[in-house]
């Protein structure tokens, strides 16, 4: 594995182009695009106040920058760098912005879910949706970018419209049987919308894209609900996690529970390869240490090296207790994530912050367990292939394959703690990026070791 | 008689009664004076029955006496003592046969009341003894009731107190349900107020927001604008629509084509998973009748009973099936035939593996009855011959080894010829090739092991002139030295002197390692036993073996190849010996002496 220069980063604001081909980071008030393969600056351009979001355009044309503090939304052309659009939501104020599939149409949520605008860089024209709902997932864009969903709440009831995204014209609009509709996801197949309520209730509704209801799933009442869901790239599975910590998958024929994945805390069965970070015991030859330790070496001293170790299986992991008396505890499984190939679900319990779970979705069954030496902060499959990225926020980045798994220190001088990833659309690459600052790294094309 | 018989015969009913009875017979019985006699005719009893009989008759009241006795026998029922006569008035005789006959009657009785007395005196001390066990037992028992009572009152207290514990329990599980329903009831209330509130509360919240969206829509903010250079083209190129009922109708037949497109490939899908698994289920189909094809001939021969009528179906529908090529329809009729006849297939499989099962088990218990039967003697003959056959083949192996280490200590040659021949031919080569070079190193060693013997030779030339030099200065040393004190001398030898001969004979030793560095590892060895080596002679002679025997000398350098530590020592030891060799004058065979013990050194030097 190689790795670049580190460059300075603001917000952790980096994203890859859609064709693959730049890379935009924010420093402050500044947007930096650079060329992918050479990392050289192709273009800078210089937004009104400090960037809060950064967002490409679907064809990696236009750049969005938003400033929520002062309701302003700058756009930049790659190709024209002298054309500017500023978008000023004046008093109405902005909370979210996004741009829409085709890269021509820009969607402002203003304050307290006001309405949302709907900006044309082609025409003049400005358009309203009202009513949109404040909730964990309002908007979903089908994956071929030709409907949007959008969650709604009008007189203490929950509706979803969909809109045709080429004209913006609504195409169907109902009401929901919902407490308070916490989010919509779109399955990838276009056809099929997932609604669930808020974590009162767990109740998932699944809509067909005429907005037929063709199924609702309860799998208990009385207790807090669904946390997080996701659908396997194939549109075939649905996982839901939920705060039982369990992950539920349902399948897309008849809607129903194919099998539930427990998270316990100890695991017994010894066909799961469980893998555990150790710390490298790193032999300080205290002689060879010159006298005023260089800052490599001081951080080298903090940053200790870790490794992956097989573990036989009786092995109990390290539990948090959630606290019970506040909201949002920290239990259940909060991040679920298909592998590309469908092959593999990837899940973190939130109470068992330290571990990854990796299902088999072919056996339906555990398949490997890797126990960090830190909380888990996020992770992402490769594009490509069945490789899954971790971060923990230590200067180490984790990568899992069938294969095998492996931890990599970044060299970067001082404390790189990687707070989130990235991978390129090529899956050769990846953008680590720490509280302020950024650093690519590259794999090699036969793969780790 | 009947009395006796009441008192010795026990009726066999409770024992304690018998005793009472037994005793309140005893006591209040009116019985005779005989009877009394009877009943205890102990030793003392037995000498005043003598004195009795003695006062009873004397010479006078015979006549008495007699008649007395006869009239006391009549009456017990014995035949009278006295002969009667025709006449009243005659005296009565005794009749002396009869007499006798009383007596014996009498001793008889005597004998049997005896007996019966003895009886009756086991059975009462075997009553006292089972008595006093009753007792025993009684009062054992009594304490156990007293227990058990105690027992039963205590579990009585603490069942009492439990159930006074489980109404109190009951009460506060009552008491529970009663909070939970209470707690339920209010989460009830509290949720609907919550629930009542939380929609007042967001009416109030859309109030404002429209109130806000008013404003804010209203003011005509001129902030909220669009600031751009120029408008970009569509990315597809094409101007935008005005929106119409056309395009609205379009939307929803695009919107319909999507989801038809949808179903189209998920039928496709299920099509196509469809006609996997009916060729799945035809391939068993074929296969389960080929299996039970063959097997369903033997049955149908013995008896035509419903398995062999299912067969017929089974065969009709095969042939239909086949006529027809039905896979490819799906209408439910075929499904329904095909599903039908699996399922027949299926039971007739399933009957027949039980079938199966049902003989191979009964075949299992056979064997095993007849393994049984067989084993005792089978068994023996068995592990006889097997005895037998092990002691063959030990034998066997041992002549075998034998002959081998006969072959291998006789014929050594032949068998190594024998073993090239069984070498390929290149191998054989590279064998010869390598002979070849061993030899020619052979020889290169032979060379210089005489070089090494000629230097050898030089050098103890020279170390035999040093030698002299050493002894002649010496012997100056110690002339010089007797003018000192003794223990002087001693102290100056053991101190410096010492060392300084150490350096002496060293050195020359190095010189010769400088020497002859351009040698190999023999030759070192050799140099290293040098200065070992005290004498000319003994170098000589070491020297000697050498040239006369070279297979010896690569055996002798070994054994004196010392270590650094043997080294040490000897030189010590040598060290010492030239020292009393001083002290005595330089004497020689003492050296030799201290040879002898160096080399015994090295040996126990070597690893």
């Amino acid at each position: 594995m190689n790795f670049s220069e580190v460059f300075k980063l603001s917000n952790q604001l980096s994203r890859f182009s859609p064709n693959g081909k730049f890379l935009a980071s924010c420093v402050q008030y500044r947007l930096v695009v650079r060329d992918v393969s050479t990392l050289q600056i192709l273009q800078l351009y210089t937004c009104l106040d400090q960037i809060q979001y950064l967002e490409w355009s679907a064809d990696s044309l236009f750049i969005l920058c938003a400033m929520y503090k002062r309701g302003l939304v700058q756009v930049w052309s790659l190709e024209q760098p002298e054309w500017h659009c500023k978008i000023d939501e004046g008093s109405a104020g902005l909370v979210a912005s996004c741009w829409s599939p085709d890269g021509r149409h820009i969607l402002n949520t203003t304050e307290f879910h006001l309405r949302i605008t709907v900006w044309s860089l082609c025409t003049k024209s400005v358009s309203y949706i009202k009513y949109p709902k404040a909730c964990q997932q309002g908007i979903t864009f089908t994956k071929d970018g030709r409907y949007m969903a959008l969650a709604e709440r009008r007189d203490c009831k929950d509706y979803i419209s969909l809109f045709v995204c080429s004209d913006w014209q609504l195409l169907r609009h109902f009401d929901t049987d919902t407490q308070d509709l916490a989010g919509i996801e779109w399955a990838p197949n276009g056809c099929v919308l997932a609604a669930w309520d808020s974590c009162l209730e767990y109740k998932v509704l699944l809509y067909s894209l005429d907005g037929r209801l063709l199924s609702t799933y309860s799998a208990y009442e009385w207790s807090l609900g669904i946390k997080t869901i996701a659908w396997s790239p194939s549109s075939q599975f649905l996982a839901i996690g939920s705060y039982d910590e369990k992950v539920r998958i349902l399948n897309h024929v008849t809607w129903k529970m194919i099998t539930e994945f427990g998270h316990t805390a100890t695991i017994n069965n010894p066909k799961i390869v469980i893998y555990k970070e150790m710390e490298k015991s790193q032999n300080l030859e205290m002689e060879n240490l010159p006298f005023p330790p260089t800052k490599a070496a001081a951080s080298s001293l903090f940053n200790t090296e870790s490794k992956y170790e097989v573990v036989s299986s009786p092995v109990s992991l390290q539990t948090l207790k959630p606290v019970t008396d506040r909201p949002n505890p920290k239990i259940g499984v909060g991040i679920l994530a298909f592998s590309p190939d469908n092959c593999f679900l990837a899940t973190r319990n939130d109470n068992i912050p330290n571990a990854v779970w990796i299902w088999d979705v072919q056996k339906l069954k555990l398949f490997v367990v890797l126990e960090h030496l830190a909380a888990v902060r996020s992770f992402q499959w490769n594009p490509q292939q069945a490789r899954l990225a971790v971060c923990t926020g230590r200067s180490q980045v984790y990568l899992w394959s069938p294969a095998g798994c492996v931890s990599v220190q970044v060299p970067a001088e001082g404390d790189f703690q990687v707070l989130s990833l990235c991978w390129h659309r090529s899956g050769d690459s990846m953008a680590l990026l720490s509280k302020d600052q950024l650093c690519l790294c590259y794999l090699e094309s036969e793969g780790i070791k | 008689m009947g009395d006796w018989k009441t008192i010795t015969v026990p009726i066999p009913s409770s024992e304690s009664k018998n005793i009472s009875q037994f005793t309140s017979e005893t006591n209040m019985s009116p019985s005779s004076l005989y009877s009394q006699q009877v009943l205890c005719p102990s030793l003392p009893l037995a000498k005043s029955v003598h004195s009795f009989f003695r006062a009873f008759c004397t010479e006078e009241n015979v006549d008495q006496s007699i008649s007395y006795l006869d009239q006391e026998l009549t009456t017990l029922g014995f035949p009278s003592l006295c002969e009667e006569s025709k006449g009243k008035e005659v005296k009565r005789d005794l009749n002396i046969v009869a007499v006798l006959n009383c007596i014996h009657e009498l001793l008889v009785l005597h004998r049997k009341n005896l007996l019966a007395q003895e009886n009756v005196e086991t059975q009462n001390l075997k009553l006292g003894s089972d008595m006093d066990h009753l007792q025993n037992c009684y009062s054992k028992l009594k304490e156990q009731l007293e227990t058990s009572r105690r027992e039963m009152i205590g579990l009585q207290e603490r069942d009492r107190q439990l159930q006074g514990k489980n109404r109190n329990l009951h009460q506060l599980l009552k008491n529970e349900k009663d909070e939970v329903q209470k707690l339920q009831n209010i989460i009830a209330s509290r949720a609907t107020q919550y629930n009542h509130d939380m929609k007042r509360k967001e009416r109030e919240y859309n109030k404002l927001k429209e109130r806000l969206h008013q404003l804010v829509m209203n003011k005509k903010d001129k902030k909220t604008a669009m600031d751009i250079l120029n408008y970009v083209g569509r990315a597809d190129g094409k101007r935008g629509a005005w929106r119409t009922g056309k395009t609205e109708a379009r939307n929803e037949d695009e919107m319909y084509k999507v989801l038809l497109n949808d179903y189209e490939q998920r039928q496709k899908q299920i099509l196509l998973e469809n006609a996997e698994l009916k060729k799945v289920l035809q391939q068993m189909k074929k296969e389960m009748i080929s299996l039970l094809a063959p097997q369903k001939q033997k049955p149908k021969e013995k008896a035509e009973d419903s398995p062999g009528a299912v067969q017929s179906d089974v065969e009709e529908d095969t042939s239909e099936l086949s006529k027809e090529n039905m896979w490819e329809l799906s209408c439910e009729t075929v499904r329904e035939q095909l599903t039908n006849s699996i399922r027949k297939q299926w039971r007739i499989l399933k009957s027949h593996v039980e079938k199966l099962d049902n003989q191979v088990s009964k075949v299992h218990l056979g064997g095993f009855k007849d393994e049984e039967v067989i084993s005792r003697q089978d068994h023996e003959q068995e592990t006889e011959k097997l005895e037998l056959e092990i002691q063959q083949c030990k034998e066997m192996i041992q002549t075998q080894q034998q002959l081998l280490q006969q072959f291998t200590t006789a014929c050594d040659d032949d068998t190594s010829s024998l073993l090239q021949d069984c070498y390929l031919l290149e191998e054989k080569e590279r064998l010869e090739e390598e002979w070849a070079l061993f030899k020619e190193q052979k020889k290169n060693f032979e060379k210089e092991r005489r070089s090494f013997t000629e230097a050898a030779i030089r050098l103890g030339l020279e170390r035999k002139a040093f030698e002299e030099d050493r002894a002649g200065w010496l012997k100056q040393q110690f002339l010089n030295m007797t003018s000192f004190d003794n223990k002087n001398s001693e102290s100056a030898f053991s101190g410096s002197s010492d060392q300084d001969n150490l350096t002496l004979y060293s050195k020359p030793g190095q010189k010769f390692y400088s020497v002859s560095s351009e040698s190999s590892l023999c030759t070192s060895k050799l140099t290293k036993s040098l200065p070992v080596s005290p004498s000319t002679s003994e170098l000589f002679q070491t020297i000697h073996h050498l040239s006369t025997n070279s297979r010896v000398l690569n055996v002798t350098t070994e054994d004196t190849k010392p270590n650094q530590v043997g080294r040490e020592c000897t030189t010590q030891r040598w060290s010492m010996a030239s020292r009393s060799d001083s002290q005595e004058g330089g004497c020689s065979g003492s050296r030799s002496l201290a040879c002898t013990d160096s080399s015994i050194e090295h040996r126990d030097g070597l690893p």
